[in-house]
């Protein structure tokens, strides 16, 4: 879709609706340029959890009176309401994680320790973060698969003429992938990857933890075959998140989290598994979260994903002139038609940590690391940038202070 | 003075612009190297003794002005003093000399320095290793 045929939010609106900015940093307003991290809160979504809590919370599933039954059907409502948001083909087939990087532990080890094994070949990009990085490292190694990256170049592009190369390395079971890289905002071509694992054998896992706040999320026509995703980075509390499976998948796998709820039957001899996805959801739920999570999901809905995605690609590229505008100032990672409201750059002898130091003085919050991406800022060059990330309450004055800031920060330094 | 303008205060700077004891030392007697792996900065140093002293010592990385200005300032104060005596240094002394207002998150650049120094005496001279490296799994310990 062309970007300028998607409608416009109105962002100053949509502020009122966040408490955050309604207390000063520094004495100054809060510039948040840090959302990529985690968003702000809308009051929409602490009130549906304060409500939640005060009026129908009760532990779920087992209770057989008035209040556990409305609990259960918040929990269960919430899970109906993620599988719309995706467009999964059934709410069996999403498991309420407590992120991401949980999600991918889940696939990891329920999949990966029974199918994989010596001969066969894990690879994810090298533009993953280390929750799709990790754990498949990890448990390629514990299964003597061999693990390897899809490289990038210097720039952070993803070489995919090299993918076929990678085939020598062994017997392909798993891509990793993200849809959206989280320190420079790359869009991947998720599709074309799902295909081409598809047609090596391979099972196509997707990390949409930075995808699903900025864009439409749809996991069929993605065509993979696990996708997670985490309800903190589009207005939602902390601490649950979702993975979308297969249902063959899902049933086929051993859970990875053992103990309460998640089973059928317990005897001193065995133990059974519940079915999909409870066997995925041991012990007692992040149940209020997850009521959270679906009023996230409905207010971020209800401003309108291509609204969001539009006002973000608008914030992009007004950041990167903007930024390109100051001597010193290199910019990481692709044109703006390929990238969500997310930059990275480095700023000539100032290292990332002191820029983020001194523009907090202003007020204005933006992120400097790694980013949980090491193998990728090691391709770039660098050990660290400062990062830039905005959302649907991110304002064009934010941008014109986090610039303020940095020329504050090349006098300091100069 | 403002919170700023005190934590960049011009000794920070000058030792961040000008590093004291940067570079290598050929066939040192200790080396180290660590990071911090909040932000991946890095810092690796080299110990030669003359006896049981500290005759020179080095640093090389990349990082922060806190953390490579506070790395400047130890390699100044630990020359001439033996292993024990450095590794029972306490962070407040290289604190007191840095001098600024750290939030827990800078504390830990701050310190990075100084937590190389003694992994890398305890590598070369055996003395104690700080409490923060012990059970880190990369260590190579000999």
């Amino acid at each position: 879709m062309a970007v300028t045929a998607q409608p416009r939010l109105d962002a100053e609106r949509i502020r009122a609706d966040f408490p955050i900015f309604e207390h000063p940093v520094h004495g100054k307003p809060l510039a948040y340029l840090d959302s990529a991290a985690s968003s702000q809160k809308p009051r929409q979504v602490l009130d549906a959890m304060t409500t939640f809590y005060e009026t129908s919370y009760a532990n779920i599933h087992r209770g057989v009176y008035e209040l556990a039954e409305r609990s259960t059907e918040a929990y269960e409502g919430a899970r109906e309401t993620v599988r719309g948001f995706v467009n999964a083909p059934a709410a069996r087939e999403v498991v309420f994680t407590r992120n991401v990087t949980a999600a991918m532990n889940v696939v990891a080890y329920g999949w990966g320790l029974d199918n994989l094994g010596p001969g066969d070949l894990v690879l994810a990009t090298e533009l993953e973060h280390h929750s799709n990085f990790v754990p498949w490292q990890y448990i390629a190694g514990r299964t003597g698969a061999e693990f390897a990256v899809m490289p990038v170049d210097a720039e952070g592009e993803l070489q995919l003429d090299e993918l076929d190369a990678l085939l020598a390395r062994g017997r392909p079971k798993v891509l990793a992938c993200a849809a959206v890289n989280n320190s420079l905002g790359t869009i991947l071509p998720v599709p074309q990857l799902v295909d081409w694992a598809h047609a090596h054998g391979a099972i196509a896992v997707v990390d949409a933890a930075q995808a699903a706040p900025h864009t439409v999320l749809d996991v069929q026509a993605l065509g993979a075959d696990f996708v997670g995703l985490t309800a903190h980075k589009l207005c939602g509390p902390t601490g649950i998140g979702a993975l979308w499976g297969r249902a063959e998948l899902l049933e086929s796998m051993s859970p990875f989290e053992l103990g309460g709820h998640m089973i059928r039957k317990v005897t001193v001899e065995k133990t059974t598994w519940n079915e999909i996805p409870h066997k995925f959801e041991a012990g007692t739920a992040a149940i209020a979260e997850a009521v959270g999570f679906a009023a996230a999901i409905r207010y971020v809905t209800e401003a309108g994903l291509p609204a969001i995605e539009r006002h973000e690609h608008e914030l992009a590229e007004y950041a990167l002139a903007r930024l390109g505008e100051i001597p010193g100032v290199r910019l990481f990672g692709p044109p703006v038609d390929r990238r969500v409201g997310i930059v990275s750059f480095s700023l000539e002898g100032v290292h990332p940590h002191d820029v983020a130091q001194i523009v907090d003085a202003e007020g204005v919050a933006v992120r400097a690391g790694h980013h949980c991406n090491q193998p990728l800022m090691a391709k770039l060059g660098v050990g660290a940038t400062t990062r830039a990330s905005f959302y649907l309450y991110t304002l064009p004055e934010e941008i014109d202070r986090l610039v303020a800031g940095l020329h504050r920060a090349r006098n300091l330094f100069s | 003075m403002s919170e700023l303008d005190s934590l960049y205060r011009e000794v920070i700077l000058d030792h961040y612009k000008n590093p004291r004891g940067h570079g290598v030392i050929e066939g040192a007697d200790a080396e180290a190297e660590g990071q911090n792996p909040l932000c991946g900065d890095e810092v690796s140093i080299a110990v030669a003794f003359d006896g049981d002293r500290i005759a020179d010592v080095k640093f090389q990385g990349r990082g922060c002005a806190i953390s490579q200005a506070s790395t400047s300032m130890l390699m100044d104060m630990v020359k001439g003093r033996t292993a024990e005596e450095v590794a029972a240094m306490s962070r407040d002394e290289l604190l007191d000399e840095v001098g600024i207002p750290l939030t827990p998150v800078r504390l830990k650049c701050a310190l990075l320095g100084l937590g190389v120094l003694k992994l890398a005496l305890h590598k070369g001279r055996g003395t104690p290793l700080p409490e923060e490296w012990a059970g880190l799994d990369d260590l190579e310990l000999r």
